[in-house]
Parts: structure tokens; C-alpha cells; sequence
């Protein structure tokens, strides 16, 4: 049994309206944008569905924009279909300033990890989460790495003094 | 066959002090710890296979036990999270113990200056010998190994009584009894 995108883009207009911001289709695969206080609420709906069946986290990850004031943060989500052979791309967008979303381990186990490497690099705190701490860094860095603001050489390096290469 | 130190020869005797007799031994039978990360890890495995045979300079018995091993080869990238990991493993070698640092990673963090490499082994533990290259040759890693040899050579019989010896590894912070 094949669903196709009309079928989810109908499905989730119907039940969440307005606080779906926009449907489209980068490189072929449906994307959704949200409001981010419906995060929770549309993969639970995505995966509890009979006919769509989402049930399977493929991917849980963020981007900073930090030029986008208010909006900084992407929280991206994707969901597979076994079933049906169909994969989506949800994203939603929140601000660095309290950057906290609805976590999803109560609906995927496998969320755990994901949402502890999203806090680890971009200090995103995931309410609910069991246990939110640092899995991939070392347990006392102070800053989340992958946010811009923050530079991507190591403080410490001493050999790359610019005397040494004529800049 | 190695040469013998420097010693009063005679008629059915030879006498040289016992201190260039024990290095000499320590340095012939050195029991290596490969702790390899990388891809210098790969050029060790070359340098320890039959083209390079490792084994000419009396390390044939890789070690992978801290406690019986001789020396620690770190070859590879240290990333910040291993760092205590490989301060364990030198705590736990019995003196005399000696470091090397084969690679460009190993040795200052080489490519990766980044936030969660440890930018060279020597900000936790003291090294010996560094080898450069990225990866070195195995015949680069010879070279460090019989760099080694030559320090242990000449070591005195109890350097961890030394206080120099006793001042470095306090200033890496590491206890000596």
C-alpha cells in the first residue's frame, strides 16, 4: 500500500491548520514546517497513524542560522514509513535565546541518543528527556561547538603562530 | 648480535659497570604497547610485518597489557574524550617506561585543529621521542624506536628516583611514590 505526499500534506493540514507553516519538496522528499510547539504532537500523530505508520526515527538533528534573529535554531526530524516506502522531512524553528523543545523519547527509545548529541552541540534542551547529557564531547566543556558563535580551532593550539607562516 | 659496552677485557673476563650491562638488556627487549588510533596504526602493522620486522631491535612481543609493557607507541589522533584514557594507560606502566609519539596527531594534532582533538600527547604525558610524518614511514618508526633505544641505553637504573625525573612527572601531575 502506497501513500503519497497530498494524502500527508491533507492529513496533517486537517488536524493542525494554522500551525503548519509550509510543504515543500526539496530534492523530491516532502518536507513540513511547523511551529515548533506542535513538535511533539505531529510525530506522534505521523507515527500513530494506521495508515501512514511512521514508525521508524531515521534522524534527529539541528542547524544554526544565527543570522535568522528568532529563529535560529532548526530542529530537523526524519521519519520513514517502512510500510509504505516513504520518508519526511519535518523542521521547525526556535530561538537560541531558550532553546527548549517537547522531547520525543516517549515516542521513539531511539530519540535517547539523538537528542542528547542535538543538547551536546547545540545546547538544545529537550523537556521530558530522561537523562540529557553530553554523549559525543568530554563531560566539562563549557560550549556547545557547533553553534557559530563559537570557533571551530581549538584555543590551545600553539604551533600555528603566524610568524611561522608569513601571514 | 649486539656490540658490547665499553668494559676492561681480559683472559676469560670482561668487566663494564652494571648499569651499561642492564641498559644494554632493556634496550634489546623492549616490550611495546601499541596504542594505534589512526592510520599510523597501519604503517606500525607494516613496520612490525616481515618486510620492516620490528622484531630486529627486540620488540617482537607487542604488549597489550600497561603493566608489562616497556614502551607506549601512540600512533593516531587523541581525541580530547580519549586523553584520560591514555593517561590511565601510563600510569599503569611499571618504570622504567618510556613515550613515543609517532605522527603529525599524535605529536601536536597535526590536521586536526579543532575543538575536540587534543592538540599533541604531551599536554598529559611526557614523550621521549617524537616521530613527524603524516604517517610516517616504517622506517621513520624505526628510526623513533632506535631513538628509544639510545635513551635506554644510557638511562641511569633508577631514573624514578632522579629529581628531575620526579619534577617532570609532577608537572604533569602524575604521582610518583
Amino acid at each position: 500500500m502506497a501513500i503519497s505526499k497530498e494524502q500527508v500534506q491533507d492529513k496533517l493540514s486537517a488536524a493542525f491548520g494554522d500551525n503548519i507553516l509550509a510543504y515543500s519538496e526539496p530534492y523530491g522528499m516532502l518536507k513540513v514546517e511547523y511551529k515548533a510547539t506542535e513538535h511533539y504532537k505531529i510525530v506522534r500523530l505521523l507515527k500513530e497513524d494506521e495508515t501512514f505508520r511512521f514508525r521508524f526515527l531515521t534522524d534527529l538533528c539541528a542547524v544554526h542560522y544565527p543570522d535568522e534573529a528568532g529563529r535560529e535554531l532548526a530542529i530537523v526530524t526524519h521519519l520513514h514509513s517502512l510500510e509504505n516506502n516513504f520518508r519526511l522531512r519535518l523542521e521547525c524553528r526556535i530561538s537560541d535565546k531558550s532553546a527548549e523543545i517537547e522531547s520525543l523519547t516517549g515516542l521513539f527509545a531511539g530519540a535517547n541518543w539523538m537528542e542528547r548529541e542535538t543538547f551536546d552541540f547545540f545546547g538544545i534542551r529537550f523537556t521530558g528527556h530522561p537523562d540529557l547529557r553530553r554523549i559525543l564531547n568530554v563531560d566539562h566543556m563549557d560550549f556547545h561547538p557547533l553553534l557559530k558563535q563559537y570557533p571551530l580551532e581549538d584555543s590551545s593550539r600553539e604551533d600555528k603562530d603566524d610568524r611561522f607562516f608569513g601571514r | 648480535m649486539v656490540e658490547a659496552p665499553a668494559g676492561l677485557e681480559g683472559q676469560g673476563f670482561f668487566a663494564t659497570s652494571l648499569d651499561k650491562v642492564i641498559g644494554l638488556a632493556r634496550a634489546n627487549s623492549m616490550w611495546p604497547l601499541p596504542f594505534a588510533t589512526s592510520c599510523c596504526g597501519i604503517e606500525f602493522m607494516a613496520t612490525m610485518g616481515s618486510n620492516y620486522d620490528l622484531a630486529r631491535f627486540g620488540s617482537e612481543r607487542m604488549s597489550f597489557s600497561p603493566r608489562q609493557a616497556d614502551l607506549l607507541m601512540v600512533m593516531g589522533t587523541i581525541a580530547k574524550k580519549m586523553g584520560p584514557v591514555l593517561r590511565q594507560v601510563y600510569e599503569q606502566m611499571a618504570e622504567p617506561r618510556w613515550v613515543i609519539s609517532v605522527g603529525a596527531c599524535a605529536s601536536s594534532g597535526g590536521i586536526f585543529d579543532t575543538y575536540s582533538v587534543l592538540q599533541g600527547i604531551d599536554r598529559i604525558i611526557p614523550v621521549d621521542v617524537y616521530v613527524p610524518g603524516c604517517p610516517p614511514r616504517p622506517e621513520q618508526i624505526i628510526d623513533g624506536v632506535m631513538k628509544i633505544q639510545e635513551l635506554v641505553k644510557a638511562e641511569s637504573l633508577r631514573r624514578r628516583n632522579q629529581p628531575e625525573y620526579k619534577a617532570l612527572l609532577k608537572s604533569y601531575g602524575i604521582e610518583v611514590e
